[in-house]
């Protein structure tokens, strides 16, 4: 044999650039590899690309102008990002809100966890090979973005939940398309399990890869589908429910190996649930006032404005000035489709947040990276970080 | 509930502790924060497995202008509690990062937004803000236009960073009518004088 067949090859380690610019990196992600071959010795996440600095514009902007910030954190689900940002100006306020604007809001939480479940399943999909899932996907995200559409306005950023209620209440017949979507979509979440859940190339991509268990899930802060496939049965909505999740019945799904599948399988129950909850939500649903009857906080009807120079007052009141919080400080939490996402409010007696400090359920999940991905593949990193259903405009804030 | 207040109030390092709003918050000592936080994890009472969030709040006109919020949960006792301690832009603060791993990006943030130090962290770099970033945005003293913009220099095929240059000032409207936020008016003074309150 000639001396080349011999040579021994000696493969050193060396880093790799992985994004920002990459259709797998769910964003702006930049993460520095540290290779072993084709093996990941260490991981990197530079993050911050997409940081627009929103907790400190929001400490220029009255209460009612910090809403929309919240929309365009985790853009995939806003609402239930304003969800927490009102509960906690209401918490402050000390204010509660009428009954319907409570179902509404559960309502609009659950089609936002199908909307964001649905992204991100199927956009997972996409990152391991899969291709059809996202076309099927985004077909019904479409429908849903409708609803977001009919009830506030827009399609992405809602503005929707507002501190005292929600902006308006939902048009003639909305109730009755969500509940038309809602008998059709189990339908269609088979179709989706069908394409994936026992597909041989899915499985072999996603079982087994990047187990956490349950101390460390606990240890890193996850939160939401993440923490629940690790096996520890926690759930906002049950354990410390809000609005009117303790009227509702559903079944919280937990996993049991805390793996790629373990995750996107959470994902997939949780869309039933939330079915279920839509339907329960529809059914219990009353009409009555949408929004506190209090003109300080918030704004009165338009028709009033015409006749009444005291309505016409407190509108202009308050779109300059907006309301006073009194002093004080809370951290307010919801359940989002990614996990916890909170709000650590801190008020001073002005018509400003002193301190809006946001609880970025991805920031945690994103930093056990370097923990799940050490000693796996390159194309396993892919798989990790799809499962772990990051979005930036939330981690980057 | 009313008695795991009692039950941390006992601990050493807590000055005090107080329920505000259904949530509870608890003033610590800054030196004995690691050993407070150890037992707040691992005392079968407290239970406190997860750290949720740490956030700062800047207060220039305090002598210690920085106050460090971590929020635990108990996912087993479900409850959770507000642990806050104080610092000064010199101090730093001890790292909690071996308790839980997920803080040390808390910190990182900490560091970077309103430069507070942390010991015994070793991986205290920037995190959200710019490669090369000069200052600590989230403090109160850093203007809200900040100190440099960026911008594509068709000339030299690079990207650029410039002083701002603001096209018109920047404009803070003072909604804080007299009705509402001043609680003592002009004059009010000479009244008082009298006697008359």
């Amino acid at each position: 044999m000639s001396d080349t067949t011999t040579q021994q090859i000696q493969i050193d380690s060396h880093s790799i650039n992985f994004g920002p610019q990459h259709p797998a990196a769910h964003g702006v992600l930049r993460l520095i590899l540290e290779m072993d071959g084709e093996v990941v010795e260490r991981a990197d996440p530079h993050i911050g690309l997409l940081h627009r600095g929103t907790e400190k514009l929001i400490e220029y902007k009255s209460y009612i102008q910090a809403v929309p910030y919240f929309d365009r954190l985790d853009y995939v689900s806003p609402m239930t990002q304003e969800h927490a940002f009102a509960l906690a100006t209401e918490k402050l306020l000390g204010i509660e809100v009428p009954e319907r604007a409570k179902w509404i809001r559960t309502l609009f939480s659950e089609i936002t966890r199908v909307l964001n479940h649905l992204l991100n399943v199927t956009t997972y999909g996409l990152d391991v090979g899969a291709i059809t899932p996202a076309l099927w996907g985004f077909e019904e995200r479409e429908k849903l973005m409708e609803f977001h559409e009919a009830a506030c306005g827009a399609r992405l950023h809602a503005n929707y939940f507002r501190p005292g209620g929600v902006a308006k209440d939902l048009p003639a017949g909305l109730e009755d398309q969500i509940g038309a979507w809602a008998d059709k979509f189990g339908k269609f979440i088979d179709d989706l399990e069908g394409l994936l859940t026992s597909n041989r190339i899915w499985k072999q991509r996603t079982v087994d890869i990047g187990i956490f268990s349950a101390e460390q899930a606990l240890a890193w802060g996850f939160s939401g589908p993440c923490l629940r496939a690790s096996g520890v049965a926690w759930d906002l909505r049950r354990s410390q429910p809000y609005e009117m999740y303790d009227q509702l019945d559903f079944k919280i799904p937990v996993g049991r190996n805390g793996d790629c599948y373990d995750r996107y399988l959470m994902r997939i129950a949780e869309m039933r649930e939330s079915v279920g909850m839509i339907q329960q939500c529809l059914a219990k649903m009353k009409p009555g006032p949408v929004k506190v009857q209090d003109n300080k906080i918030t704004p009165p009807s338009r028709a009033s404005m015409k006749r009444s120079m005291e309505a016409l007052i407190h509108h202009f009141k308050l779109y300059t000035e907006g309301y006073h919080v009194p002093a004080g400080a809370t951290y307010t939490v919801v359940e989002a489709p990614k996990g916890e996402f909170g709000v650590y409010l801190v008020a001073d007696g002005t018509n400003r947040p002193y301190r809006c400090k946001i609880r970025a359920t991805g920031f945690a999940h994103l930093q056990a990276i370097e923990a799940m991905a050490k000693r796996h593949m390159l194309a396993d990193a892919v798989a990790i970080i799809g499962s772990l259903d990051i979005v930036f405009g939330e981690i980057d804030r | 509930m009313a008695d795991i207040a009692e039950l941390i109030a006992g601990l050493p390092g807590v000055t005090s502790i107080a329920w505000a709003r259904d949530e509870l918050i608890a003033n610590a000592d800054r030196d004995g924060l690691v050993a407070l936080m150890t037992t707040l994890r691992d005392d079968p009472r407290f239970l406190f497995e997860q750290m949720m969030e740490m956030a700062g709040v800047d207060w220039p006109e305090r002598a210690d202008r920085f106050e460090i919020v971590y929020c635990l949960l108990s996912v087993t006792h479900n409850h959770r509690i507000r642990v806050s301690i104080n610092t000064d832009e010199a101090t730093p603060v001890p790292s909690i990062h071996g308790i839980w791993p997920v803080a040390t990006w808390w910190e990182r943030e900490a560091f970077d937004l309103f430069g507070i130090g942390f010991s015994g962290q070793p991986d205290l770099r920037r995190i959200l803000t710019d490669y090369g970033f000069e200052g600590h945005p989230l403090r109160k003293d850093f203007p809200l236009t900040g100190y440099v913009e960026v911008r594509y220099d068709d000339a030299r095929k690079q990207v650029v960073y410039e002083p701002v240059k603001l096209v018109q000032d920047f404009r803070n409207f003072d909604f804080l009518s007299p009705w509402e936020a001043m609680t003592t008016l002009p004059g009010d003074e000479k009244a008082r004088k009298d006697g008359a309150p």
